[in-house]
């Protein structure tokens, strides 16, 4: 074969390992990059600081005596090292990013932009509340879409993320069961094998025993599993529906009536709500507290693990605890109550009102898709990822049968018995493959368990394609072809990790003590 | 609907495929008379062009900070940020990944977690750093938490100079779990008396420097105090770049420090989203919450890294878990590590001795104008006893078109603080704003 120079071309594989092995350790557009304390000088800065001229200081005797030990990087440098550690992650911009359970649907640049206007990005918490009216409508009026979806009284929009909107619901809970006199009595919180682990986390943070149910073979809690568990010492009852095995929980409106009856409470874990709003409102089923992940459902970005934010949406009985701060109308002003003296609140989350540029993102999210849009988007992502399901149902096994899921797909390894291969080993597969693996060995109730939830995000065209790779890797695991797996990944910046090294001799943090590699010495390995 | 790409002939398609008559045969373990048949009653889908207009018309009745002489503080603070820091955390790479649960395809967000817990500790003089929490408010109350564990006693002090929004962190969680606060007075001259507090039932001693109302404080006795009777010292601050021109926390003898990073990379967004900085000594490492990335080697030897640890959280753990917390503040740690980064030591440096000159020389200028400045020390923020009600004299002054300042009441409602102001000043302030200033107190 020759190029359009006339020159002979072959096979990368095919060629001597002196022509594979570059002197830099990059290869053409993957870059290896040093850490900052490697690149770095004390001395360079890349942001020019006017003098501070002469005065008096007023540090009494604590002016710093210690170096800080910080390299700097000048513009120029800075850009090239963020831009190529950031050529090293996957990203929904770039692919399909089926992780059940967490939503990474598409993060309109609208919402950027919005959060990014000066009212909005550049004022402060603590401002005159009479300057900022336009923020308190924003979130007023984000409350109102909440509760119109979810069919709850009120909204705590304080919480920083899904685990902080749980801790806030359940602490509302423990404050409702105080003020009924039975906060000593009631120390149990019941919590599905199936429920993700910050639900036990959350509820042993705040002082209850963890209680755990059962699930059914169908992956589903039965009423009778919830009524076995419930008791005079039980406090609430923590499900996530639709549940993490990626179902709707058939017997949900008899489980909040047998919780009720007990006495206790029934805290919603929001986190799969992408399936179901604007065709279900979940305060109808008898929830009394559920956190919803506007970095999920609402499409606020991942940012690489945050920031996200969780309001929680309340029933009535639970409305008179929310935290402060919280809104309140007067007349054609918006205010604000900010301590909790003289109401019966539980007290505060955090520091100020909450992620207001998270919120910003999610309106106008919600202003976009408007009731429609976001009643399609449900279902087009319930659609999404039944056509996998049923699409791979010939290769891979399904725990449940042939039942519909609701906006993830779930499958176990029971296929792959016998082939060598492990879920973990597909899984790394599929980076070759330029996708993000799903959900691994998550709910723990089943085994092997691979949860891809595609959202609605996805086109058919997209879909299909997917579907085809993995139905190829399948069929490779099916002839045998075991090397794809183990080895894999074999194209991305990095192979498989030693995470057993990384925990057994933690390094956390650079040190001068440790040898720098030169360039050339990177690139040699 | 823009965002949506499937047509009707593609979910026509696809439902066929299923085997399903219509969408609703999906949603059939739904009960039937819970399932919508409309879409909630809200507006329907709107343009772009429609979206922005609604949006930027809320947004003109707020007064951006960067449009007034300016001067609020108190926990969170206006800094000018690099244009390229913005530019680079809405690199679709950043913005738009996970967690990196992924190490083979998220090398770019756990290198840079790496450097930013690394950061994080030469600031703060400590060993180690995780890689980040929401916020300094609620990585403060999980440092109470995370002292008693190690302890195993149940009580915390909160000095007087604690910022009430932290101290309130700390006490509704403590109200759960049924554990101790012994919180001090409001003290806006630094003058309490903490070593008194510090017996053998006492967990963690919580003292933030500059404290809220701006006062330095030395932390080294209280420290000597705290671990005489087998107590921990918790360091809090709120202004990070604090840190380039005054002694770390971890000089004085923290055990935890906890602070807020917003000053660096992060806008003030009306309080969020921020970040949480967090840390310790290398002995407490295994109760520290939180994400921590560490190195490691690939399969071909090739230096790397991974989120390690985890043995201590919430997916691994459940409920013996260090914490709960999962999503935490990776965008804003990585701006401000790109902020850091740009700054480096000595950028750094020279901002920090910037602002306290801008703070100082108001402090003067309000002194020459015969405004009582309450403290003795401070960095780049102080508090100014007013005549009257500062909560109305703020309102006064903005109606004026000037940010002058948190009364220390809207904090702090019964404390008898009435008449007190925190004021910040930043590398932002120029002199005409500090003119403004001083003109609109002396009225």
């Amino acid at each position: 074969m020759l190029n359009n120079q006339g020159r002979p071309t072959q096979p990368v594989e095919a060629v001597a390992p002196h022509v594979r092995k570059t002197f830099t350790g990059h290869r053409a557009l993957a870059m290896e990059e040093g850490l900052i304390f490697e690149i770095g000088r004390a001395e360079v800065t890349g942001v020019d600081v006017d003098d501070a001229g002469e005065f008096t200081p007023r540090l009494g005797k604590l002016e710093r005596t210690t170096p800080i030990d910080l390299p700097g990087l000048s513009e120029p440098e800075a850009m090239r090292h963020y831009v190529r550690l950031s050529q090293k992650n996957y990203a929904i911009d770039l692919g399909l990013y089926p992780l059940g359970s967490c939503t990474m649907k598409h993060n309109p640049r609208l919402n950027e932009r919005m959060a990014r206007l000066p009212g909005f990005g550049d004022i402060h918490p603590l401002q005159p509340v009479s300057t900022v009216q336009g923020a308190l409508e924003l979130i007023d009026t984000l409350a109102d879409w909440l509760t119109e979806m979810t069919g709850a009284s009120a909204v705590a929009m304080s919480p920083k993320a899904g685990a902080h909107g749980e801790a806030c619901g359940m602490m509302a809970i423990k404050a409702a069961l105080e003020a009924r006199g039975e906060g000593a009595q009631r120390r149990v919180v019941l919590v599905p094998e199936s429920a993700h682990g910050t639900n036990p986390a959350t509820a042993a943070l705040i002082g209850y025993d963890v209680r755990p149910i059962p699930a059914r073979d169908d992956g589903t809690v039965s009423v009778e599993a919830a009524q076995a568990a419930l008791g005079p010492e039980v406090a609430a009852l923590m499900l996530t529906n639709p549940n993490t095995c990626g179902l709707f929980e058939p017997e949900v409106v008899a489980i909040a009536q047998a919780v009720h009856a007990a006495g206790a409470y029934f805290y919603c874990d929001g986190a799969n709500f992408n399936a179901i709003v604007g065709k279900v409102r979940p305060m109808d089923l008898g929830v009394d507290a559920m956190h919803i992940n506007l970095h999920k459902t609402f499409s606020t970005p991942h940012g690489g693990g945050g920031p996200g934010a969780g309001p929680v949406v309340l029933s009535a009985a639970l409305a008179p605890f929310a935290p402060v701060p919280f809104i309140r109308k007067d007349a054609d002003k918006f205010a604000f109550v900010e301590h909790a003296e003289g109401t019966q609140s539980f007290g505060r989350m955090t520091a100020f009102h909450g992620q207001m540029g998270m919120f910003v993102r999610a309106m106008s999210y919600m202003l976009s898709h408007g009731g429609d849009g976001i009643r399609q988007a449900s279902e087009d992502a319930v659609l999404n990822a039944n056509y996998i399901r049923v699409c791979l149902s010939d290769v891979m096994s399904a725990p449940f049968g042939d039942k519909p899921c609701m906006h993830e797909a779930l499958f176990d390894d029971r296929w792959l018995k016998g082939t060598g291969v492990t879920t973990l080993d597909f899984a790394k597969a599929m980076i070759d493959e330029g996708y993000h693996p799903m959900t691994m060995y998550f709910p723990l109730v089943v085994h092997g368990a691979m949860l891809i939830e595609p959202t609605e995000s996805e086109s058919k065209a997209s879909l299909d394609l997917f579907i085809m790779a993995l139905r190829d890797l399948a069929f490779s695991v099916q002839k045998g072809e075991t090397e794809r797996f183990s080895g894999a990944p074999y194209y991305s910046p990095r192979r498989r990790l030693d995470e057993t090294r990384a925990a057994r001799t933690p390094v956390l943090r650079w040190t001068k003590r440790k040898p720098i590699p030169a360039a050339n010495q990177i690139a040699a390995e | 609907m823009r965002y949506l790409p499937l047509t009707p002939d593609d979910r026509a398609d696809m439902l066929a495929r299923i085997g399903a008559e219509n969408i609703d045969a999906l949603f059939a373990a739904v009960p039937a008379d819970k399932l919508l048949q409309a879409p909630p009653d809200l507006p329907r889908h709107k343009s772009e062009m429609e979206v922005e207009r609604m949006l930027s018309r809320m947004a003109a009745r707020n007064v951006s900070a960067g449009s007034v002489p300016f001067f609020v503080g108190a926990g969170a603070y206006k800094h000018h940020v690099p244009a390229s820091v913005d530019h680079l955390i809405q690199r679709s790479e950043f913005l738009t990944s996970y967690t990196p649960y992924q190490p083979e395809i998220s090398q770019g967000t756990l290198q840079m977690l790496f450097e930013f817990q690394t950061q994080v500790a030469n600031l703060t003089g400590m060993e180690v750093a995780n890689a980040s929490m929401y916020d300094g408010s609620t990585g403060c109350g999980e440092a109470a938490l995370m002292a008693h564990r190690i302890t195993r006693r149940r009580k915390a002090v909160l000095s007087g100079g604690l910022h009430p929004h932290y101290a309130d962190v700390v006490r509704s969680l403590s109200q759960m779990t049924g554990d101790n606060v012994v919180s001090m007075p409001a003290d806006a001259r630094a003058n309490e008396d903490l070593l008194s507090q510090i017996d053998d039932s006492v967990s963690c001693v919580i003292v933030q420097s500059p404290d809220v109302f701006g006062n330095l404080r030395d932390l080294k006795p209280i420290a000597d105090a705290c671990h005489a009777k087998g107590a921990l010292l918790i360091a809090v601050f709120t202004e990070v770049v604090s840190l380039g021109l005054i002694e770390p926390p971890g000089a004085m003898g923290a055990d935890i420090v906890v602070g807020e990073g917003q000053s660096i990379g992060n806008g003030l967004i009306f309080g969020g989203p921020y970040v949480g900085l967090f840390a310790t000594k290398q002995k407490y490492l295994r109760q520290m919450p939180g994400r921590i990335a560490g190195e490691t080697v690939d399969a071909e030897g090739k230096r790397g890294w991974v989120l390690t640890l985890s043995t201590r959280e919430q997916h691994i753990r459940r409920e013996k878990a260090t914490s709960n917390i999962c999503t935490n503040s990776g965008l804003c740690a990585l701006a401000f590590s790109i902020h850091m980064t740009l700054l480096g030591e000595t950028g750094l440096r020279r901002l920090a001795r910037l602002n306290h000159a801008n703070a100082v020389k108001l402090a003067d200028a309000l002194t020459a104008a015969g405004v009582e400045v309450v403290n003795d020390t401070f960095f780049n923020e102080f508090t100014v006893r007013v005549k009257g009600d500062a909560t109305a004299l703020v309102e006064r002054m903005a109606a004026q078109g000037v940010l002058g300042g948190v009364p220390a009441s809207r904090l702090s409602p019964n404390a008898g603080v009435d008449d007190l102001l925190i004021i910040a000043s930043t590398e932002v302030n120029t002199d005409e704003d500090r003119a403004a200033l001083v003109a609109a107190l002396k009225q």
